[in-house]
């Protein structure tokens, strides 16, 4: 799968706190083809959020380290390339739709003013250039490429006049501001209603179909799983537990934890499940 | 509108403070032991002297009724003549308040344009050698007292290294006075005289250090914890997510939401710095309203009190209304929602 256009290799990540290291990713390989669906499923601790933010260079480092492995992007490898070459990549050809609108956006800056600074220093990495004027277009398309029905006003808000769902389809469009190839999105919606989740997850769907995009989908949800993916890979404790096409998974999951975390999930119809997974301690 | 009213609120709020001020400033100056018409004549006066001035003074009429003459006074803009300088109360202030508003400016100036700055390095650099530097340094500032600062100052620029003068506002018999203003580096700048500008400069800068000291190490303590609280939001991650560059990061988008604490502190911290005015004045022979206020409590000259504490307190309310108004400018929430949280 060379031709992927993200493939994590025996990524190996540690975090030193209080003198003591502990590994938190173990030999991860995770494998992105362009204009694929990923999702990346896992409990909290599992190692998803760090594996994500390893690829975005998110880490802080120290107490974190990349012990061993590759990340290559296009072919490149992300974690040995100079800091100049990468931050070509993150936030423009590979970006990212965060998790929490509420407290996900500056609260003192508008929306314009938040969305064209990020564009201006995007195009300036890139050694393109804008004027302001054609910044405020291009982001005003974007957030009428979410669906928002009066994209002017919204640029001038600030955060705390939009609703949550708005916000998050603002943190949407932030991450196609620059045209990506990549969309990594790390559970978008959870911090919302079920109702307005599911047109978030509607919404990042149709704009990932429409364009062509790759999406790699961080969630614990296997409702999210189901609904954006087609290849799904589950972590647990740091590993990659199972990896299979998402229908695959759900008709005959091959391993315990798989299982567990499907009979987990609540049903409204049949009988009551027993609760497989074992309390943490 | 919602922060409109919020300012108009405030501004009610502050009208009563400052009546609830007066009262208890009237009643607690007279209640100190000590007859002003005695200390104000001296031992030698006799009896029917004494008796005299209290009368002329109001003194021997109920508090009541002398609390009213003073209201009355107060609505026609007069607070009376005092017994120290005898002149008007009015001339006295207009006279001095100039010089103490250029000090507690500058000491402003300095405290923000420096303490501020601190905190930010200090946070950036949260636990590495600069934050130790930083708080070392806050805490110092913060704690030693001004009149020891002062003296200190005093002796180090003005005695050791004779870099700057150690009285005053100005050398004597420049021939420079600050007429539109009062405030002698703005009148210069007005007037076009920079060599007025400058010797301004170095008459102001010993006492505005020395009053800044503690203010500045606040700022840099709350600046510090401040930004440090919101460097770790979850959109200070997301703008490196998408590649914003570091500078921009912390000096705009954590610095202005950061910026609310140490603005509200500020406007607390006015109270202090009017009472610490008072001994930057004395040992700087600084001509202000400050140390004219002191004198004017230790010879129990009533009017003089009054005057003092009323316009002391219309500034820190005023000083207080500016303060939230920049609040407002600085986080849209306070403006949206009309309140802060």
């Amino acid at each position: 799968m060379s031709e992927a256009l993200l493939s994590v290799r025996d990524l190996s990540v540690e975090f030193t706190t209080y003198g003591r290291t502990l590994p938190v990713l173990r030999g991860v390989n995770l494998d992105v083809p362009a204009r694929s669906h990923v999702a990346l499923v896992g409990e909290s601790g599992s190692g998803k959020t760090v594996t994500m933010k390893s690829i975005m260079g998110l880490l802080h480092m120290p107490p974190a380290s990349i012990s061993s492995g590759t990340i290559l992007y296009d072919g490149r490898d992300l974690l040995t390339m100079s800091r100049r070459e990468r931050l070509k990549l993150t936030g423009t050809d590979m970006s990212m739709v965060f998790q929490d609108p509420m407290s996900s956006l500056n609260p003192v800056f508008t929306i314009a003013d938040q969305m064209s600074t990020i564009l201006k220093y995007a195009d300036r990495r890139l050694g393109r250039s804008r004027s302001g004027r054609e910044r405020m277009q291009r982001v005003l398309e974007v957030l009428a490429q979410v669906r928002m029905r009066e994209p002017e006003r919204v640029a001038r808000s600030y955060p705390i006049m939009l609703s949550g769902g708005m916000r998050q389809r603002v943190l949407i469009a932030m991450a196609l501001l620059s045209e990506p190839r990549l969309l990594i999105a790390d559970e978008p919606g959870t911090a919302l209603d079920v109702t307005t989740q599911a047109q978030i997850l509607k919404l990042l769907k149709d704009l990932v179909e429409e364009r062509g995009l790759a999406l790699l989908m961080i969630t614990h949800n296997l409702g999210v799983v189901r609904e954006t993916s087609d290849y799904v890979y589950v972590m647990h404790k740091g590993v990659v537990v199972e990896e299979a096409k998402t229908a695959d998974l759900f008709a005959s999951p091959k391993v315990d934890y798989t299982r567990s975390l499907i009979d987990a999930v609540p049903r409204l119809t049949g009988a009551r499940p027993t609760l497989p997974v074992e309390a943490a301690p | 509108m919602e922060f409109l009213r919020f300012l108009l609120r405030r501004v009610l709020w502050s009208l009563l403070v400052l009546i609830g001020l007066s009262i208890v400033i009237f009643i607690i100056a007279r209640a100190v032991p000590g007859d002003p018409a005695r200390m104000a004549l001296g031992p030698t006066a006799t009896q029917e002297q004494v008796a005299d001035l209290q009368q002329k003074l109001g003194l021997d009429r109920p508090i009541v009724e002398q609390y009213g003459l003073f209201i009355v006074g107060l609505a026609h803009g007069d607070l009376g003549r005092s017994l120290l300088t005898e002149r008007p109360v009015n001339d006295d202030i207009r006279d001095t308040f100039a010089a103490t508003l250029e000090l507690v400016l500058a000491t402003i100036f300095i405290a923000v344009l420096i303490g501020v700055p601190l905190g930010v390095v200090a946070a950036y650099w949260k636990d590495r050698w600069p934050d130790n530097v930083v708080r070392i340094v806050a805490i110092f500032s913060a704690v030693t007292p001004s009149f020891f600062l002062a003296l200190l100052l005093q002796i180090l620029a003005g005695y050791v290294l004779h870099i700057l003068p150690t009285t005053g506002r100005l050398p004597p018999n420049f021939d420079f006075a600050p007429s539109h203003t009062g405030l002698v580096l703005i009148d210069a700048l007005i007037a076009g005289r920079p060599d007025a500008f400058l010797e301004g400069l170095r008459y102001l800068l010993l006492p505005a250090i020395a009053l800044a000291a503690a203010t500045m190490g606040q700022m840099a303590r709350i600046t510090r914890s401040s930004m440090i609280d919101v460097s770790s939001q979850d959109y200070i991650e997301a703008s490196r997510a998408f590649g914003v560059p570091e500078w921009i990061r912390v000096c705009k988008y954590m610095l202005r939401p950061s910026f609310v604490p140490p603005l509200t502190i500020l406007g607390l911290e006015f109270a202090s710095l009017i009472g610490n005015a008072f001994v930057v004045e004395l040992v700087f022979a600084w001509p202000g309203m400050a140390a004219y206020g002191i004198r004017t409590i230790l010879q129990k000259d009533l009017n003089a009190v009054m005057g003092v504490v009323m316009v002391s307190g219309v500034f820190f309310v005023l000083v207080n209304l500016v303060i939230d108004l920049l609040v407002g400018l600085v986080d849209p929430r306070v403006r949206i929602r009309g309140s802060r949280q």
